[in-house]
């Protein structure tokens, strides 16, 4: 993709970055909540979160795909996955926050399920046909990844006084990451105005209502809007991405075009 | 040669319709709702089908068994179209395919039970349970074996089932 700036972006340059902000956003995500398999807290809690791994890698294929497609450039979605390196990643910061403990785990998915949610729940009516029946696709999976983090939150804002703490502490700690949600450049803009994207600020106060309804729930307290992280429109992650990427793509950089 | 003088639609339908689950091997892709549809064209058969879940790891072996029906057939010239829309859902499965599901001890999905509210919605009312039909059971993972099922337990029978959860 162009800089921003150095020379005027077209459309398509701009769906090839959209689609890979959706597609990496989820890619990300999928790979964390792998992290969790053999390691949940219990055995149904770890097919949970491992079932949520495989809807979130179906969703970042689709997306990769497009992207690859629209390039035409003889690339697969598996090109795009494996052979790309941090700086040309589009994902949301938040989702790749490392797993920390459940709760950690609970409150970044929960902010990221509600985001995702009402952000398809907008695109549905994208002008883009494959983006309309990703979105429409998609929701239904999200729908019950929200319910479930959704209802974790309440029970572990709501539980013991030490769950109560600990997720109080997940949620301020991950707060900072939460503006970047919601950020826009140009391609937004161009998108926006095809008809293709939807504005943030508008999925924002969805989301802001879900959040709040369920914080309010669950006992706890929302944070308040400090510091917000920023730089993933320009590919700037934080340090945990880089080594996530050199697992998930060991065997790939390792052995190019190696099959099984 | 020419296939489309050679195949109809319907045969080529009739062909690859019987394909199982690979996970449930009691219910078909037609039945499933998976197949969409069949092109005949001139050199080519092209076979439309829509995904479950976008992440099923049954439809890789969904696509590998159609071509290879259709090449044990002698049709080798075949193409897979994945759709994404209209969406899968659970509403498409025939009241045949539920009642397969039930005798092979998945509890088939409630029509119309899909989420009422995203959040704090209650799962579905009644599920019955598929071995020995108590509906007296509890909801104990909206996430299950597959990415189609959810995890119950009948409290009569005390027996965990799989219900296949709707979409």
């Amino acid at each position: 993709m162009r800089e921003v700036g150095r020379a005027k972006m077209t459309q398509q340059d701009a769906l090839i970055n959209y689609c890979l902000r959706l597609g990496d956003s989820s890619l990300i995500l999928g790979q964390r909540m792998a992290e969790w398999c053999s390691n949940g807290p219990t055995l149904e809690e770890d097919i949970a979160l491992t079932n949520v791994s495989l809807d979130l890698f179906g969703q970042a294929r689709t997306m990769l795909t497009y992207a690859a497609n629209i390039e035409g450039k003889g690339k697969t979605e598996d090109d795009l996955a494996y052979r790309r390196s941090e700086r040309e990643y589009y994902n949301t910061l938040l989702s790749e926050r490392p797993n920390g403990h459940f709760g950690d785990t609970i409150a970044r998915n929960f902010l990221h399920d509600a985001f995702l949610y009402h952000l398809y729940t907008a695109l549905k009516n994208s002008k883009d046909e494959t983006i309309a029946a990703h979105a429409a696709k998609s929701i239904k999976e999200i729908a019950y990844h929200l319910r479930h983090t959704g209802e974790w939150v309440v029970r572990l804002g709501d539980g013991t006084e030490e769950s109560h703490q600990k997720i109080q502490q997940s949620f301020d700690d991950l707060w900072m990451f939460t503006g970047d949600l919601f950020e826009m450049n140009e391609v937004d803009e161009i998108l926006i105005k095809a008809g293709i994207a939807v504005d943030l600020n508008e999925v924002k106060k969805n989301w802001n209502s879900t959040v709040n309804e369920v914080l309010q729930r669950a006992t706890l307290e929302r944070p308040k809007d400090d510091y917000m992280q920023t730089g993933r429109l320009k590919g700037m992650h934080s340090e945990y991405l880089g080594h996530l990427l050199t697992e998930m793509q060991y065997l790939q950089r390792t052995y190019p075009d190696a099959t099984w | 040669m020419d296939l489309k003088e050679k195949y109809t639609e319907q045969a080529i339908w009739d062909m690859i319709a019987q394909i199982p689950d690979p996970e449930i091997p009691v219910i078909t892709i037609e039945e499933l709702g998976v197949l969409r549809k069949v092109e005949v064209l001139t050199d080519k058969v092209v076979v439309t089908i829509t995904p479950t879940y976008t992440g099923c790891p049954a439809m890789k072996m969904f696509e590998d068994d159609i071509l290879k029906t259709l090449h044990d057939n002698g049709i080798d010239n075949a193409a897979i179209k994945m759709v994404y829309t209209p969406s899968w859902t659970t509403d498409w499965m025939s009241e045949a395919a539920m009642q397969k599901l039930k005798d092979y001890g998945i509890a088939p999905p409630v029509k119309g039970t899909q989420d009422k509210g995203v959040l704090f919605g209650s799962g579905p009312k009644e599920v019955q349970c598929p071995q020995c039909g108590s509906k007296n059971t509890e909801l104990k993972s909206q996430f299950g074996s597959t990415a189609c099922k959810a995890l119950y337990q009948c409290k009569d029978c005390l027996e965990p089932f799989d219900y296949f959860k709707c979409i």
